[in-house]
């Protein structure tokens, strides 16, 4: 997030247009537009009302950008390593010179129930590709994934049998190109994911790989949506489901 | 701590029996066999490697490693390169002793291509294998003593391991996977200030080893969990293979250093540090004393640093220095027959083992005479020193099947390959 502001600017005379510019803006003056019906934006609300208006349309984006950031702040990334980036980016970017924890980055969790961060530091087998992905899948939502190195994005130096690269079998949010990176490239791709979580906090990988409706949600429990609720603690459900799957409670 | 060198708590943890175990309860239920699944994603691992474990109540009683999560294939991988080129992909072997793998590899190609190595390049191997065995042993440290649950041991070892880190960053331009060593000496010459930056880490390492031994000698979890367990005699070590620190921390004073020495390792003043009976305890002592000695043989070697080339000057195996290319025409076509087809080497098989952190890394080249080798095989110390973990933790108990894989200090990328 950057600011730029030079001093002095906002006193006096601007500060008062301004003032007066977000109270316009707070009465629904922002509709004002070539998209946006007239009537729409001339509409002028009191009272409840208004109060309504306000809560409906300016505090859920704030808090939207509210929670995105406090994420993008408190990652807490899977304690996971392959092979040679694995001594860079777990260790040598928690040791005291990279010292990931400025970013709040360094809380690394053994367990992928906890995490919603995976690197991908190293070289992935055929043999080891499985259960990475099973890994992702027990993460829960939101997540994203670094790959760390060449190996792991383009198999890198041995381009044989034995490897794959991580983009076959589970989305990648951030490359971080090297081999094996420095810590301040983990670093660099680190913040870029940062940055990613911040803009676009809804997660666009689903757009990238096509996988719009395979989000896991609670399990619904009404009649909302095919009926009685499963007795799972999540369901993938949609129509959009590459794999065909259905509700489990059914 | 009595009289015995046995902890209180460790005497009172061995006297629980197991006899009541196997035995039907008075409710029906009775006591069997737990198989547990360690890994291949596991902190205490080390990497990828999997452990299925039998446990009886929380004793091990038998160990099955499988492993293969990092096979990468290198090994096939070299074979489709010319001998030059194979250089970067065997460093990436046993990632964490790099200098290691590519000086294994260059001296079997040396031994068969018969390229003398100046003085002045084995010098050089020296102080970057020693400063790499250093390296290797705090990483060792930093993470077998987070195993154990000392956490700040991690933030100083990898300190260090920064400095050293810089130090082939300055000689080589990467951290990791130098691609220093080459075939008939090493790629560059050190750059002016190294020999100063080198004495400077070389004077203070001791004294940070000192601090390490402060914080862990005296640490009481970190002896009760370490003296006395696992202990396995050298005898059983060398019928399973087992070579390096692990072996030395038995009593056998094996070290291929003094025992076979290659790259002028006969010209330095060095000890081997030996233990008593092999247990955690004595690989934990045996390590962290090796790292003085090589502190010892990094100061000989930067002091008696021969002057002279850095390379072999045969144009047929090392690339002609760059400004030759503009004048000599010979140089020109080496040059090009090095970089599109690489050097020939005679037909013929070689053998040569050096002293790793490890143990014993051998690498095996055999040549049919063409460009490309048809043959690359890493004896790897952490893959043999993998199958003595049975012998080591089998009936003890869990938590020392921690300690001990920590000791046993494997590097799966050099058990995978």
């Amino acid at each position: 997030m950057e600011v730029r502001r030079k001093h002095g600017q906002a006193s006096g005379g601007a500060l008062r247009v301004r003032r007066a510019r977000s109270r316009e803006l707070l009465r629904g003056a922002e509709l004002h537009g070539p998209n946006v019906p007239r009537h729409v934006a001339t509409v002028d609300l009191e009272g409840e009302e208004l109060e309504r208006y306000v809560h409906e349309r300016v505090l859920t984006t704030t808090l939207e950008k509210a929670v995105a950031w406090g994420r993008s702040n408190s990652f807490f990334p899977l304690a996971f390593g392959l092979a040679c980036c694995a001594l860079e980016a777990p260790m040598h970017v928690v040791a005291s010179r990279v010292d990931i924890a400025r970013f709040g980055f360094e809380a690394f969790r053994a367990s992928p129930r906890q995490a919603d961060l995976i690197i991908l530091s190293g070289r992935v087998s055929i043999k080891m590709a499985p259960i990475i992905r099973r890994l992702y899948d027990q993460m829960l939502e939101p997540k994203w994934a670094i790959s760390m190195g060449a190996c792991c994005s383009s198999m890198g130096v041995f381009n044989n049998y034995a490897l794959v690269p991580a983009d076959k079998f589970m989305p990648i949010d951030v490359h971080v190109p090297g081999c094996p990176p420095r810590p301040e490239a983990l670093m660099h791709g680190i913040l870029k994911l940062r940055k990613m979580v911040q803009e676009h906090p809804d997660a666009p990988w689903r757009e990238r790989y096509g996988a719009i409706g395979t989000e896991e949600r609670r399990p619904s429990t009404g009649g909302e949506q095919g009926g009685a609720g499963s007795p799972e603690g999540s369901v993938l459900r949609g129509a959009a489901n590459p794999r065909g799957e259905g509700p489990a409670g059914a | 701590m009595n009289a015995t060198g046995v902890s209180e708590y460790r005497r009172r943890e061995e006297s629980i029996t197991l006899s009541a175990m196997g035995k039907p309860h008075p409710d029906g239920s009775h006591d069997e066999l737990l198989t547990l699944n360690f890994g291949p994603h596991h902190p205490a691992t080390h990497g990828v490697l999997r452990l299925l474990v039998n446990l009886q109540g929380e004793v091990v009683r038998s160990i099955k490693p499988i492993i293969g999560y990092v096979h990468t294939g290198i090994e096939k991988t070299a074979e489709d390169k010319a001998y030059w080129k194979v250089i970067p992909v065997v460093e990436r072997m046993d990632y964490a002793s790099y200098y290691f793998n590519a000086t294994a590899y260059c001296c079997a190609v040396e031994t068969l291509a018969e390229v003398e190595v100046p003085k002045r390049a084995q010098y050089l191997r020296v102080i970057h294998l020693e400063l790499n065995r250093i390296a290797s042993h705090l990483l060792w440290l930093g993470t077998s003593a987070l195993d154990l649950g000392a956490i700040s041991m991690f933030w100083y070892c990898f300190r260090e391991r920064e400095q050293i880190l810089d130090l082939f960053e300055m000689s080589s331009g990467q951290r990791m996977h130098t691609r220093y060593i080459q075939v008939g000496g090493v790629i560059e010459d050190i750059p002016r200030g190294f020999e100063e930056k080198v004495r400077a880490f070389t004077s203070v390492m001791p004294g940070r080893a000192d601090q390490y031994n402060a914080l862990l000698h005296s640490n009481e979890i970190v002896l009760a969990r370490l003296r006395g367990t696992c202990a396995v005699d050298a005898d059983t070590l060398l019928s399973l293979g087992v070579t390096g620190p692990l072996l030395r921390a038995a009593g056998n004073p094996w070290d291929l250093r003094k025992a076979d020495p290659y790259s002028s390792y006969e010209d330095f003043q060095f000890k081997i540090p030996v233990g008593t009976v092999g247990d955690n305890y004595d690989r934990f002592a045996v390590r962290v004393a090796e790292m003085y000695e090589s502190v010892k043989i990094i100061e000989q070697a930067i002091e008696g640093l021969p002057e002279g080339p850095h390379i072999t000057t045969d144009r047929k195996v090392a690339l002609p220095p760059r400004h030759e290319l503009a004048t000599s025409m010979e140089a020109l076509i080496h040059h090009f027959k090095l970089v599109t087809e690489g050097f020939r080497v005679p037909p013929g098989e070689v053998y040569f083992p050096i002293e790793s952190p490890r143990g014993e890394l051998g690498c095996f080249v055999r040549s049919d005479g063409s460009s490309k080798p048809a043959r690359v095989h890493m004896r790897d110390p952490s893959f043999v020193n993998l199958q003595a973990l049975s012998a080591m933790a089998e009936g003890s108990y869990i938590a020392d099947l921690i300690a001990t894989l920590a000791m046993l200090d494997p590097i799966l990328g050099g058990i995978d390959r």
